[in-house]
């Protein structure tokens, strides 16, 4: 795409389409002037000037991954279909909009005190569970606490792990009581387990009934099989444009597909990277390939001989080629990684810090400094950890060739890879699922002392940034602390990240959407029954 | 006829005792499964804590043995007993599924089985005529295709190409039995093709091989018409072996259908099995399995007595 389009005459141009004060001709005509092709403005124009949605239709969407065994406890919730009906049916305190800020959803505003150890949400006092009764504190007291305490199973207990008290302030508003200082707090309440349940008579939440708080309420469901949603209507957000949401389980890929473009449905869920091309042909079908937080890492253990020498690590991540890795291995469906796990589909993204590109004579340089030249080394790898992971060490191994490295791969047995593999092999890949926040991720697998440092790497700044940053209420200033610690994980970390995998979805093209759609998961943040319509 | 009664009660009881060795088979199968059920439930970011207490609300803090006459002894009283991930009763889970496989089965074999026995008496007519060939390389060239490549095969030419027939046989629950049919009528077709070689092979070497016998040569002398010979003299002494095989095909249109079920997105018993395996659900997979075993039981018996049946000596035992 060309850079030197005029942004903000593009957007004025949106707005003047959205309003209908311009036609189609002097939109293409003001478009290419602003530098824009013919055919990405043919498809601004769709996207601005229809975007007036339209109430009605039912949504018939073809869902991956449901199971027989999905069930309707949050605590448990796994499966992607678990993920998109709680979106559906149910509510979170707050939401990722689709252009991955952070929204309100049960909770209408939010509020720190200056040491970011206690946050009151204030709830909306519109939002209603679709047996008629408003949610209360008490209702989003009972939901949140059914994460927590002794005897919790819900898999959200160590995200929770921080809080050490609710209370509810009579006042249709609830605080959290933090051991330590969150700035990210509000970024939590997205987590797709913690939603909004009705409270029993005894103050435990129910979850068996299936009633929720969300844009649409069950008329027919089983699991693993599909269900039906029809619209709530006292639903307390904007949108639920479609009178009814059919979801069908349909795990086989090509099944997905081949429904979509029968027409046998409207939508459907992660799509095959091989087939995406062919899809894309079709002129009934529109494909939506958006950046995400999930990625692929190879960590080096850092204490280990060669990777314990920085230039040994920084030649083998100047060994590898990541936009071919991207085009050959992905057929596009992912972002380019630049090794430190910050993805741009999360909150503060520092955007300043340059693209490391593929450079083998100076790997060649500094493995000469260290005196490491024909470096050998084992990359473990298996099939399992994501479509094509073991053509993509071997690509990597062909690339750092050039640098007069020798990397052997090795092909671990699936089986296992986990326990005997990860965090026991001194260098090996690993997939990551996508994390709400950089310090969700960093806290997780790059902090010191973390059970999952995956590199085992030690760096005091780093270590010393990433307190303050989960501390820091002021974005700027948290921008800048995730600058510097990228920065360090990029130039001394001992990972390497080749790409962040997309979320690739398609729908027919009568089904619009604004245009951004949410990274946090598969189809608009799993939150597409309330946020696309279908075109007049 | 009390002979055959006493049969079918004798068959009946060690059909019992076949099942009740199944299910202690499949139980500790299911045990000795790498991996665990609360890690499987809930994921990555499990906590030490959060598994310890979802073993124990799942009751896998028993020992093994305790956990199956457990279940055994409700089992007996037919209370199969809730699924241990969900925690909703396992006949609630299965017999909707199970009801659909069996109308799936039914109507693959409501087509399959006149089929294949009508075309294995033409090609036992029409021996080595070029009729002959051509259906057994047509029937043979089906039955070695994997079954969601044939799936995959009528999807692209019934459904995409034409769409003549929907590609996924979705069901819901407004629909009259037309609308049943056209929706399943794809896999139906699927399974016709997989089943078929195999009856009409059976039919068509089984009245071959009673060709050579005297009495029917002793029809043709006499100047029966061969047609006549085939179906009134050689198919009623055919009947055992085609019944044994084609009890057999039901058997496996009844069970082994997973394959049909995920390509055409239909609701059967074989995913819900796939999926309790996947989350080691025992009391799910254990009814399932059991539903599968005393499938296979109880056709065989009717195979058995039909066989009897239709053989005047067996009947009639001296």
């Amino acid at each position: 795409m060309k850079k030197n389009k005029d942004q903000v005459l593009m957007d004025r141009l949106a707005d003047a389409a959205r309003a209908g004060t311009i036609s189609r001709r002097s939109f293409m005509h003001y478009a290419a002037a602003a530098g824009v092709t013919a055919s990405a403005a043919t498809g601004l124009w769709g996207t601005s000037a229809k975007a007036a949605p339209k109430r009605g239709g039912t949504l018939r969407v073809a869902q991956h991954d449901g199971n027989t065994s999905d069930q309707h406890d949050p605590g448990k919730y796994q499966s992607n279909f678990e993920i998109g009906y709680g979106h559906t049916v149910r509510a979170y305190l707050t939401m990722i909009n689709a252009d991955g800020t952070l929204g309100p959803d049960v909770a209408k505003e939010w509020s720190a005190t200056p040491d970011a150890k206690e946050w009151t949400f204030v709830l909306d006092e519109r939002a209603t569970f679709h047996n008629g009764n408003k949610v209360t504190a008490a209702d989003v007291l009972a939901s949140i606490n059914h994460h927590r305490g002794d005897d919790a199973t819900s898999a959200a207990k160590s995200l929770l792990g921080d809080v050490v008290e609710i209370v509810d302030n009579g006042d249709h508003s609830i605080t959290f009581k933090l051991a330590g200082p969150n700035a990210d707090l509000p970024w939590l309440m997205t987590d797709y387990h913690l939603t909004v349940l009705p409270a029993k008579a005894d103050g435990t939440a129910d979850w068996q009934s299936g009633i929720g708080c969300g844009p649409y309420k069950v008329a027919e469901l089983e699991f693993g099989v599909g269900g039906r949603f029809v619209r709530h209507e006292d639903w307390h957000g904007e949108g639920a444009w479609f009178d009814e949401v059919e979801v069908l389980v349909i795990n086989d890929p090509n099944a997905r597909q081949t429904a979509l473009v029968t027409g046998d449905v409207d939508t459907a869920s992660l799509l095959e990277n091989k087939t995406l091309m062919l899809l894309a042909r079709d002129p009934n079908i529109e494909v939506d390939n958006i950046s995400s937080a999930q990625a692929i890492t190879m960590p080096m253990h850092c204490d280990v001989a060669p990777f314990d020498n920085p230039d040994v690590r920084m030649a083998l991540k100047l060994s590898i080629n990541r936009q071919e890795l991207v085009d050959k291995i992905t057929f596009g469906a992912a972002t380019i990684g630049n090794d430190f796990h910050h993805s741009p589909a999360m909150p503060y993204f520092p955007e300043a810090i340059p693209q490391r590109e593929y450079d083998p004579e100076k790997a060649k340089s500094l493995l000469k400094k260290a005196g490491a030249e024909g470096l050998t080394v084992n990359l473990s790898t298996a099939d399992s950890i994501t479509t094509g992971a073991v053509d993509a060490a071997i690509l990597y191994s062909e690339h750092a060739k050039a640098a007069g490295i020798n990397i052997k791969v090795v092909r671990e047995p699936n089986d296992g890879y986990w326990s005997d593999v990860w965090l026991v092999k001194p260098w090996c890949m690993v997939t990551w699922g996508a994390r709400p926040t950089p310090d969700v991720m960093y806290s997780l697998a790059y902090k010191s002392d973390a059970a999952w440092n995956e590199s085992h790497w030690q760096n005091e700044r780093f270590n010393e940034l990433l307190l303050q940053g989960k501390a820091e209420l002021d974005n700027a200033k948290r921008m800048e602390i995730y600058h510097e610690m990228g920065m360090l994980a990029r130039d001394d970390g001992g990972t390497v990240i080749p790409y962040f995998p997309n979320f690739v979805y398609a729908r027919r093209s009568n089904v619009k959407h604004t245009g951004s759609l949410s990274p946090a998961w598969q189809m608009d943040g799993y939150r597409y029954a309330s946020r696309w319509w279908f075109e007049g | 006829m009390g002979d055959i009664l006493r049969l079918v009660a004798k068959r009946l009881g060690l059909g019992l005792g076949i099942l009740l060795i199944i299910s202690a088979i499949i139980f500790f199968m299911v045990e000795l499964l790498p991996g665990d059920i609360a890690q499987a439930v809930l994921g990555q970011g499990a906590t030490p804590e959060n598994l310890a207490a979802l073993r124990k609300e799942m009751g896998l803090d028993q020992p093994a043995l305790v956990r199956y006459f457990d279940w055994l002894t409700n089992a007996v009283m037919f209370d199969f007993g809730n699924s241990i991930v969900t925690g909703e009763s396992v006949v609630n889970t299965i017999s909707a599924r199970f009801a659909n496989t069996l109308f799936l089965a039914a109507y693959a074999a409501v087509i399959a089985v006149p089929i294949s026995i009508v075309l294995g008496v033409l090609v036992a007519l029409l021996r080595n005529s070029i009729f002959d060939r051509v259906v057994n390389v047509l029937t043979l060239t089906s039955i070695s295709s994997p079954e969601f490549f044939l799936g995959y095969i009528l999807i692209l030419y019934l459904a995409v190409k034409t769409g003549m027939f929907p590609a996924i046989s979705s069901l819901s629950n407004d629909m009259n039995l037309g609308d049943l049919l056209h929706r399943t009528f794809l896999p139906a077709l699927t399974l016709v093709l997989v089943v078929t070689a195999h009856m009409m092979r059976m039919t068509r070497a089984a009245i071959i091989n009673l060709l050579a016998s005297p009495y029917i040569e002793m029809a043709r002398l006499k100047g029966t018409p061969p047609w006549k010979v085939i179906v009134k003299h050689a198919l009623p002494n055919a009947w055992a072996p085609i019944i044994n095989v084609v009890a057999l095909n039901l058997a496996y249109l009844i069970t082994g259908v997973v394959l049909v079920e995920v390509v055409f997105v239909y609701p059967g018993i074989g995913q819900a099995l796939v999926d309790a395996v996947s989350k080691r659900d025992f009391p799910v997979v254990q009814a399932c399995c059991l539903i599968f075993a005393a499938t296979f039981i109880l056709l065989n018996l009717a195979a058995d007595v039909g066989a009897i049946l239709t053989n005047p000596r067996l009947r009639h035992p001296k």
